[in-house]
């Protein structure tokens, strides 16, 4: 399997994942944001950190650089393509995800880990979540709470695209399993074909039982068995 | 323009200075002659009132590469792996704009780590605010935290470990100390000393702005009542250009371009220049008109003196420039050739071709003025005689009043607003003992927090700085690391006063005392005097940075309880020493009386076999005892681990409350199960450590003999209270 790391102006995650991406035997190629064209790859992750410095609002200058055309017409054709955290608001600028991600309910920075109840296991990012209900995975982001209308947000349950909600220890899913202020404790959206996966936590930083936990393993070992 | 009376005040020289000035260059200086002098000789970048005493530490051993005196100090961890470390204050201008005060403090510290060539790969922090019911307090902390985070999370460094702390004294001067940690392979170090004539000085990073002006002059004086007028030398940070300056550096540095480079800091393109020249022995020409500017019509002055953040020198190999340029405007920022490197040992700048400057390096450098300013002896704190009315205290109350005091609450309020897991290599989170990060890519890890004491080093200057140089020790040791080195950043008050200046004098002696006696160097530092408004000082605060190695990580060690039925170590003898313990402070309300005593002798030994026993997997888990006494430390174990303790004690000797409260120093508690319970003990008593078994672990309940039963979910709740109540949150 191939994947491709779009590299922008003030990515920060873009090492971590490439070093989980190699982790799971995924060949990766890092990708200048400048760049026009995609190397053949079956994923393309657009990382976590603050691109182009969060400027005019979070993702959005991202969605207008050079490659993310290459990066729309690999997702047209049905090929991967996983945002994670800054990533998210990025997928969401383009408009390959509906929605918006609005300043934390708080109006602060939340970096700790949470609860997620994996949602919909029948996509390829998350097959090997089946019956590992809950899990847990570090969240960091001060843009996170996801908004939608509510024709959107029905559309979401509906269709099962919610890949992953807030909820706590026991799986309960409420405002106070909630950090951010999301709609449904939304975390994480797929798109209708679910070849997109747009996610506020870092499972590229719970890889390892060393760290805090190892929860993000089965996202990569799921995307390596869907090849 | 003639240089009056009033000018030179306003620049913060001396009559006296003024004077030697005209003997070193043989003339009177023009304005931005002055302005240079005044940024250079200032307390922030000359240490002319500390470096006498500075010199006395020891700044050496095996492990290190680099002491005092280069960008940050460096240490050497096997493997051709190195650490490279410092901790800066950012106190006036954070008192001035938290915000961005603190944001500019990170920025500032991580350049200095890059600037080495090293990969940032944690920062820590250590803040003190004054009293919570002070009006300034709650925005100042709110901005500081904000700012800490702004900077870090942006740039994608981990904020690792830090420690908030509030005490009236800091009320017209807080402080924010912000530590960076760097990992570079020993062969790739980069330094600032210039090398060879007529090599080209090249400018990258931002454009130079009209901010920071005279920033370290405005560091270098107390505060008066207009302190906020002071806002325009406060920087600006841009985390987003830092990110991008960081990768083009580094990207650079891989190449053999580079013969030295040095990030503009405090005092700027001034500094930075003078300080490169100078190592070299070296002069440097400055063509001004090359200079990258964010406004029009800047002066000489201001574009010397300008702290414009997110800026680096760089001495380039001649003939390099291009494929230098390439990569800077890959990042897009801005690369100037500005001048060279000359052998007039002068620093010349040019305006248009006409000289506007020049002056002798050594003016600047070795002849800046050196003080041996009059210190006196701080008075003893006396012992307060009503002590002993508190034995009719509850226990349990006080104890609870206690976790519910906002120096001892829980902290994570402020440690959630820090990304502290960005890089993937975070292996021991905020609020243990120590921060613990792997070296990437490896098995081994380095161990970092950084510590102050500052009720212990105002009742006794010496004592409170040994204590913290042992506390940052006992925090190495309690996660399973082997301290290496350490940091210091000494913030006083007004040195032209003798009894400020006898704090600092005895905290480098007690600093001193304790890193000799630990093999424990001080590979980098910083100070800040003048912590002071309205002749208020702050009590004497040395905060020290620490830096352990963990060989091998999968043996590092955590202060959670691990399971039931284990017995519950204390190793030092617990005499009961309440004075300057949180006890008598938060309950007692009694501020007087002698810290507690360091003997560096037990300290060394409990801190060894500790290490040795958590080497040899004879322990679940460990826990130094420090601010708030055995209680409080045993608390945060069960806490962490979510499993209670049985404590059993008979008290003779000493009584419940000294027992739970006192603050004797080089203890810790260590959790051993019963099958390494005998092992223990023998090593124990092989080694003549004083050790106390006091009782066992529990489900859910942390209790004391008869005298209380407390559930941890209720302990958790009180000590979490504090910081949603302060910021009015559910």
């Amino acid at each position: 399997m191939k994947s491709a790391v779009i590299v922008f102006p003030g990515s920060n995650c873009d090492r971590d994942i490439s070093v989980a991406l190699k982790k799971f035997q995924i060949k990766n190629e890092m990708v200048w944001h400048d760049e026009s064209d995609l190397p053949k790859s079956d994923l393309v992750v657009l990382p976590g950190g603050f691109s182009y410095g969060d400027y005019l609002r979070t993702g959005c200058i991202a969605s207008k650089s050079k490659i993310i055309n290459d990066v729309i017409k690999h997702a047209e054709k049905g090929g991967l393509v996983l945002g994670i955290c800054n990533g998210f608001q990025i997928l969401i600028e383009t408009g390959l995800l509906p929605g918006a991600l609005l300043r934390n309910k708080k109006l602060r920075f939340i970096s700790k880990n949470v609860y997620l109840k994996v949602n919909n296991v029948n996509n390829k990012f998350c097959l090997n979540y089946k019956g590992k209900k809950i899990i847990k995975l570090p969240i960091a982001h001060n843009e996170g709470n996801f908004f939608a209308q509510e024709k959107i947000l029905k559309e979401l349950e509906d269709s099962d695209l919610i890949a992953f909600k807030y909820c706590d220890v026991n799986g309960n899913t409420n405002e106070a399993s909630n950090p951010n202020g999301s709609s449904k404790n939304i975390a994480g959206i797929l798109n209708v074909n679910k070849n997109i996966l747009g996610m506020m936590p870092h499972p590229e930083r719970h890889i390892d039982p060393v760290l805090s936990g190892d929860d993000g393993s089965f996202m990569f070992e799921s995307l390596l068995k869907s090849f | 323009m003639k240089i009056s009376a009033n000018i030179i005040d306003k620049h913060g020289i001396k009559l006296n200075e003024y004077k030697k000035i005209i003997k070193l260059i043989g003339r009177e200086p023009n304005l931005l002659e002055l302005g240079i002098f005044s940024a250079m000789w200032n307390e922030h970048c000359s240490y002319k009132s500390s470096k006498k005493y500075l010199k006395t530490l020891p700044t050496k051993n095996k492990k290190v590469i680099q002491g005092p005196g280069e960008n940050a100090g460096i240490i050497d961890i096997g493997d051709n792996d190195a650490i490279v470390f410092k901790i800066e204050s950012h106190n006036h201008p954070s008192f001035i704009e938290p915000y961005q005060g603190a944001a500019t403090g990170v920025g500032g510290i991580l350049r200095d780590i890059f600037t080495m060539g090293a990969r940032p790969i944690a920062t820590l922090n250590s803040i003190h605010f004054g009293s919570h019911d002070h009006p300034k307090t709650k925005n100042l902390l709110n901005g500081v935290v904000s700012g800490i985070g702004g900077y870090g999370n942006c740039i994608g460094i981990p904020t690792v470990g830090g420690e908030v702390k509030f005490d009236s004294t800091y009320n017209e001067n807080i402080l924010v100390n912000a530590m960076a940690v760097g990992l570079v392979q020993k062969d790739k170090i980069f330094y600032s000393k210039a090398k060879g004539i007529n090599q080209p000085v090249i400018y990258v990073g931002s454009k130079t702005g009209r901010d920071g002006i005279h920033g370290a002059s405005m560091a270098s004086a107390e505060f008066d009542e207009n302190a906020e007028e002071k806002r325009p030398t406060v920087q600006v940070g841009d985390p987003f250009t830092e990110k991008l300056l960081l990768e083009a550096c580094l990207e650079l540095m891989k190449e053999n371009s580079i013969i030295s480079i040095q990030d503009m800091g405090a005092a700027g393109l001034t500094s930075s220049s003078v300080e490169m020249a100078s190592k070299g022995n070296l002069g440097i020409e400055i063509n001004l008109d090359k200079i990258p500017c964010r406004e029009e019509k800047m002066s000489p002055y201001e574009i010397m003196l300008s702290e414009s953040q997110e800026r680096m020198l760089l001495i380039l190999k001649s003939g390099e420039e291009e494929k230098a340029k390439e990569i800077f405007k890959k990042w897009n920022l801005d690369f100037s050739v500005i001048g060279k490197t000359t052998n007039t040992k002068n620093l010349i700048l040019k305006e248009s071709n006409v000289e506007v400057a020049n002056l002798p390096l050594s003016s600047l450098s070795s002849d800046a003025p050196v003080y041996n300013r009059k210190w006196k002896k701080n008075l003893e704190s006396k012992k307060n005689t009503t002590n002993k009315k508190y034995t009719s205290l509850n226990l349990e109350d006080s104890f609870k009043t206690i976790l519910k005091s906002p120096n001892n609450s829980e902290k994570s309020w402020v440690w959630e607003q820090y990304d502290h897991t960005v890089m993937g290599d975070t292996l021991q989170n905020p609020g243990g003992n120590s921060a613990v990060v792997r070296v990437h890519g490896k098995d081994k890890g380095v161990a970092l927090t950084v510590d102050s004491s500052a009720k212990y080093c105002l009742a006794n200057p010496m004592i409170g700085a040994k204590q913290v140089v042992c506390e940052t020790w006992r925090n190495l040791i309690s996660v399973g690391s082997d301290p290496i080195a350490i940091t210091n950043c000494l913030n006083f008050g007004n040195p032209e006063k003798d009894i400020i200046m006898g704090q600092f004098v005895e905290t480098i002696h007690g600093i001193s005392e304790a890193c000799k006696y630990l093999d424990f160097p001080v590979v980098s530092g910083n100070v800040s005097f003048y912590n002071e408004t309205q002749n208020n000082p702050i009590s004497p605060t040395p905060t020290i940075g620490g830096v352990g190695l963990i060989k091998n990580i999968n043996l590092t060690m955590s202060h959670s309880i691990k399971e039931i039925d284990s017995n519950i170590f204390v190793i030092g003898k617990t005499s009961g020493h309440l004075y300057q313990s949180e006890f008598f402070r938060e309950v007692m309300k009694i501020y007087d009386g002698p810290p507690p005593e360091i003997n560096l002798f037990n300290e060394k030994n409990n801190g060894l076999i500790v290490q040795k026993l958590i080497e040899n997997k004879l322990v679940n888990s460990v826990h130094d005892i420090s601010s708030g006494g055995l209680i409080i430390a045993l608390a945060e174990m069960c806490l962490s681990g979510q499993i209670g303790t049985k404590m059993k004690v008979k008290f003779n000797k000493i009584n419940p409350y000294e027992f739970l409260f006192g603050e004797d120093q080089s203890r810790y508690i260590i959790e051993v199960n019963e099958k390494n319970k005998k092992n223990v003990c023998k090593i124990l008593e092989k080694n003549s450590i004083y050790y106390d078994i006091i009782g066992k672990t529990q489900k859910e309940y942390l209790s004391l003999n008869d005298d209380f039963n407390i559930k941890l979910s209720d302990i958790k709740n009180l000590n979490s209270l504090w910081f949603k109540d302060y910021f009015k949150e559910s």
